[in-house]
């Protein structure tokens, strides 16, 4: 855990500090110290379940963001087999910051699109912090279209700050880029599931957000500002933890949140201690829930799927008349 | 002590004096001219003298658009609620209620343009900014939904920062909403003209607004996904003259024309005529 433990983990390191010191201590020596070891192990393992199991809003923002958790790509290595990566938006430059390609979720072929962040600063600027430009997003809108072209099911994974604000980004039209992808995910007559594994950040997210069935993992957060986004216009603030924190509550961005309000239809729970915490786990869990969920989609027809698509999305809002 | 003073002596006015209430004076917010608000409505708010296009309510660009005597506002008994119990939005709403007006941040309309019949989505910055929430996503669904039953053309004009955070992702999902509707408009070739105007960014220009069979931009409107000010924060420098701005969204292939405000509804008209296989309207034929 080390370094990039979060604030609420120092509890953890802490007792980790002391399993690894025991160790060390027990090889220099030569000693058996599991006896030791064991009930420190069990206390690990409760406090973590129980930090875990209590986070606030603003907790989740920082595990979704985690550079430990799994990435869309550690979920292709784990979940899928026969992954073939394909790049480019055939207009203008292969975006890193998405990566999408063929492969296998029990031996039945989907096109994989997620976008991808980075572990280090190196990765990081390689893969622009997830922050998809608008050729990422046609490169996912021209795979989108290849899988209905072969009949193949679309799966997502929602892993972005939100798309990228900056000149080219705005002259090559990210606008138009995410909009476009609203539109013919609104239409595409292959199934569409779409899973936010780490952070949802806004429309940058929602342009690979629209599907059929939308799933969650249990730490992850979807908003449609970041919080300290929210802050700094509302309360002129997006630094202070106190605001942020605020902002993380108001806008209602858990899982739990967005099930309730029946923005996503299930939520994928992750191992105590979080998806990092067992990227196996977590990626087997992701899995399942894809499999089963793929196997409803595929029993509908295309008219049939397509039409009830379109009326999740009209269906969506809260107003009064 | 002054050698010489000058002799205070009553001015005589020439002639009788031009009484004009202070209140009626208006000034052009990009070169300053000033002049009474009649003459500033006589050119729908664009400035004599530097072309500029000042910004107008949603009522005014019905009243440009559609012919007199045919507009029905749609969906007005729509309200906004606040589902998260998001902190001071019931107060932001009433405020909004007051100052901009119960139809909150558009106007839906049906009616005709130029004899054709349409239907008219005209969002009102002064509600909130702009800002999508569920009402404005709904009210553009159905408004969506009377093009497809009727088969009318529709027209959306955009003005807008985005989509309303206080309603969280039920706002998000409402990019997604209108976007669904759209599809199915595409879907039975029912032609959709998209007009932005200043501003036009975020949530509103990532959806609906990006996404008319043409695309229209009056003169100077600033249009974009990020607002220049978080692009300017993001890059810690300064954004190029006229960055985002319509003529620069043309010179960039995002936009079909830009289109001064007094030309906006014959520019409008034309395009439905080439779309809907309708002959051109009279002095059009032949040029």
């Amino acid at each position: 855990m080390g370094t990039s433990a979060l604030e609420f983990e120092k509890p953890l390191v802490e007792v980790e500090k002391q399993i690894e010191e025991l160790r060390s201590m027990a090889a220099e020596r030569e000693i058996n110290v599991d006896a030791e070891i064991a009930p420190l192990e069990t206390k690990l393992g409760e406090l973590r379940a129980s930090i875990y199991k209590n986070l606030t809003p603003i907790q989740r923002v920082q595990v979704a963001r985690s550079p430990r958790r799994p990435f869309t790509l550690d979920y292709i290595r784990l979940a899928f087999t026969d992954w073939i990566e394909l790049h480019g938006d055939r207009a203008y430059r292969d975006d890193p910051a998405i990566v999408g390609g063929w492969a296998r979720i029990d031996g039945e072929t989907i096109m994989v699109i997620g976008q991808q962040r980075g572990r280090d600063t190196k990765e990081n600027l390689h893969r622009n912090f997830g922050m998809p430009h608008p050729e990422g997003y046609r490169k996912a809108l021209r795979l989108m279209k290849l899988a209905e072209k072969f009949h193949v099911p679309v799966v997502t994974c929602i892993d972005t700050p939100g798309a990228w604000a900056g000149l080219g980004a705005e002259e090559r039209g990210q606008s138009e880029a995410i909009a476009r992808n609203l539109l013919e995910m609104s239409q595409l007559t292959v199934p569409i599931i779409a899973t936010v594994i780490g952070e949802g950040g806004s429309g940058g997210a929602l342009a690979l957000g629209v599907a059929d069935r939308v799933l969650m993992l249990q730490n992850a957060v979807y908003s449609v500002i970041t919080v300290e986004g929210c802050a700094a216009i509302l309360w002129k603030d997006g630094k202070s933890p106190e605001m942020r924190e605020k902002a993380a509550s108001a806008l209602k961005i858990t899982a739990q949140d967005l099930l309730e309000l029946r923005i996503i239809d299930e939520i994928i729970p992750e191992p105590p201690g979080g998806a990092h915490a067992n990227q196996e786990v977590t990626a087997a869990a992701v899995g399942e829930a894809l499999l089963r969920n793929l196997d409803e989609l595929r029993r509908l027809k295309p008219d049939k799927l397509v039409r009830r698509r379109r009326e999740k999305y009209l269906r969506m809002g809260q107003f009064e008349e | 002590m002054a050698w010489f003073r000058k002799e205070k002596k009553p001015r005589q006015p020439k002639g009788p004096r031009l009484e004009i209430p202070a209140d009626v004076w208006e000034k052009c917010e990009a070169c300053g001219h000033t002049d009474i608000r009649e003459n500033f409505n006589k050119t729908h708010n664009v400035c004599p003298v530097c072309d500029y296009h000042r910004r107008i309510r949603a009522i005014d660009y019905i009243n440009i658009l559609l012919d007199d005597g045919s507009i029905e506002e749609t969906e007005s008994d729509l309200k906004s609620v606040d589902p998260l119990g998001f902190p001071d939005y019931p107060g932001r709403l009433k405020k909004a209620l007051t100052n901009a007006g119960d139809s909150d941040a558009i106007i839906t309309a049906s009616g005709t343009m130029e004899k054709m019949p349409v239907n008219l989505g005209v969002m009102d910055f002064a509600f909130m900014g702009g800002s999508m929430g569920s009402v404005v996503g709904e009210k553009i669904a159905r408004l969506g939904q009377r093009s497809l039953e009727k088969k009318f053309p529709l027209i959306i004009i955009s003005a807008s920062g985005g989509a309303r955070m206080q309603e969280g992702v039920l706002s998000l999902m409402q990019m997604a909403k209108t976007s669904a509707v759209l599809s199915q408009l595409a879907e039975r070739r029912i032609p959709y003209v998209s007009i932005l105007t200043n501003p036009t960014t975020g949530g509103v220009s990532a959806s609906y607004a990006m996404l008319g069979d043409a695309i229209l931009a009056e003169p100077g409107a600033v249009i974009g996904f990020a607002g220049p000010r978080v692009i300017k924060q993001t890059l810690g420098q300064d954004l190029p003259e006229g960055f985002q701005t319509a003529e620069f969204l043309l010179d960039h292939g995002m936009v079909d024309s830009v289109v001064h405000r007094g030309q906006l509804k014959q520019t409008v008209g034309q395009l439905l005529r080439h779309m809907s296989g309708k002959p051109a309207a009279t002095g059009w034929a032949s040029s």
